[in-house]
């Protein structure tokens, strides 16, 4: 069976991970598009930040030679709340405690979003403009 | 109303965005986009991600970002006030002319600081420094943390049809952040329609005692 990771703001990716109680073994070659995040020989990294595998834990984060990666014991890791619902398969993984815990930025952290034509803006393509992000809704 | 202020400032280097945190999505926002015939971006965030990026509890809220991308006013209630809460008749929905006034002074007030950001720059007094921004920048706690990853499973578990499912998701996203008022009223929205603006939801507000639902905008007086 199938599984789809909510990862953050990542789009839902349907991967061939195995659940298995509270843990989640992703393929590691689907780590990227599902997390973000790759294996590499100092750890696992996204963009800047990589994250040793504690050497006395290898075989929580890692089996099958490194061909799969518990993506649950690395929220476990950093302090990001797991979440999920096993009749359907889906897991939800939140913001971890250093993203919410570290100073805090005043650089406004770029989205993605369409508009009704389905054209995706970011914010970044505002630079240079004073920009009013003003938020509704029709509930 | 954006579309007339995005107009006006245009030309002083100004843009409107408006982001619908709606997980109804294009079928339940277009009529409204297209009503504002907006010459400004209107995007849709049907995973409220944006909500949770800068701290959007309610709606409409405003964040200002200058032109290097700094965040100069962070999240806070857009142009509007909770006279609704003293003034509107809730079975006609009409607002008495005493909430109809004050309604329009808040609006002004926040359009007037809008438009003297706009040609000021950081000389507005309405520009925070980054030490006040800071300050006023709304931290996530790990409640809010876990809220959030429950409300996009139960959205996505919504969306796909499972709604029986994805209920207590929904509602553990709204008693671990009970002070969003967004999940609160998207949660019941995608429980059942029309239930956001329910009896559940003035007895909400109602419980709400001598606390805003919309917390004034501090502007320097």
């Amino acid at each position: 069976m199938s599984v789809t990771v909510l990862y953050q703001a990542h789009p839902p990716h349907l991967s061939a991970a195995v659940a298995e109680g509270e843990d989640l073994w992703v393929p590691t070659s689907e780590l990227p598009a599902a997390s973000g995040w790759e294996l590499r020989p100092e750890g696992v990294c996204r963009g800047e930040v990589c994250v040793p595998i504690p050497r006395d834990r290898q075989g929580e984060f890692l089996r099958e030679g490194p061909a799969r990666f518990n993506l649950a014991a690395l929220a476990r890791l950093l302090g990001q709340p797991v979440i999920h619902e096993d009749a359907h398969g889906v897991w939800s993984f939140g913001e971890s405690a250093a993203q919410r815990t570290s100073t805090p930025s005043l650089q406004a952290p770029d989205f993605a979003l369409p508009d009704l034509d389905s054209h995706v803006h970011r914010l970044a393509d505002y630079r240079g403009r004073k920009v009013f992000l003003v938020f509704w809704a029709s509930w | 109303m954006w579309q007339a202020l995005h107009e006006e400032l245009a030309g002083q280097g100004f843009t409107c965005i408006a982001i619908a945190l709606d997980s109804g999505g294009p079928a339940k926002t277009e009529q409204w986009i297209r009503a504002a015939r907006p010459t400004y971006p209107c995007l849709i965030d049907e995973r409220h991600l944006t909500a949770e990026l800068y701290g959007i509890v309610n709606v409409p809220m405003g964040v200002w970002i200058d032109e290097t991308g700094r965040i100069v006013r962070p999240a806070e209630t857009a142009a509007t006030s909770d006279a609704f809460r003293r003034h509107l008749d809730r079975t006609t929905k009409q607002m008495s002319a005493d909430g109809l006034a004050e309604r329009e002074r808040v609006r002004a007030a926040y359009l007037s600081a809008l438009r003297d950001w706009a040609a000021r720059g950081p000389a507005s007094a309405y520009a925070l420094s980054e030490e006040q921004a800071r300050q006023r920048l709304p931290v996530p706690s790990e409640e809010h943390a876990r809220a959030a990853a429950s409300f996009r499973l139960g959205q996505y578990l919504s969306a796909r049809g499972h709604g029986q499912t994805a209920g207590p998701y929904l509602a553990d996203a709204r008693r671990l952040h009970p002070e969003s008022w967004s999940y609160r009223r998207q949660t019941w929205e995608l429980e059942e329609p029309g239930k956001a603006g329910s009896a559940e939801f003035w007895a909400a507000v109602d419980a709400l005692g001598d606390r805003p639902y919309y917390p004034p905008a501090r502007f320097p007086r």
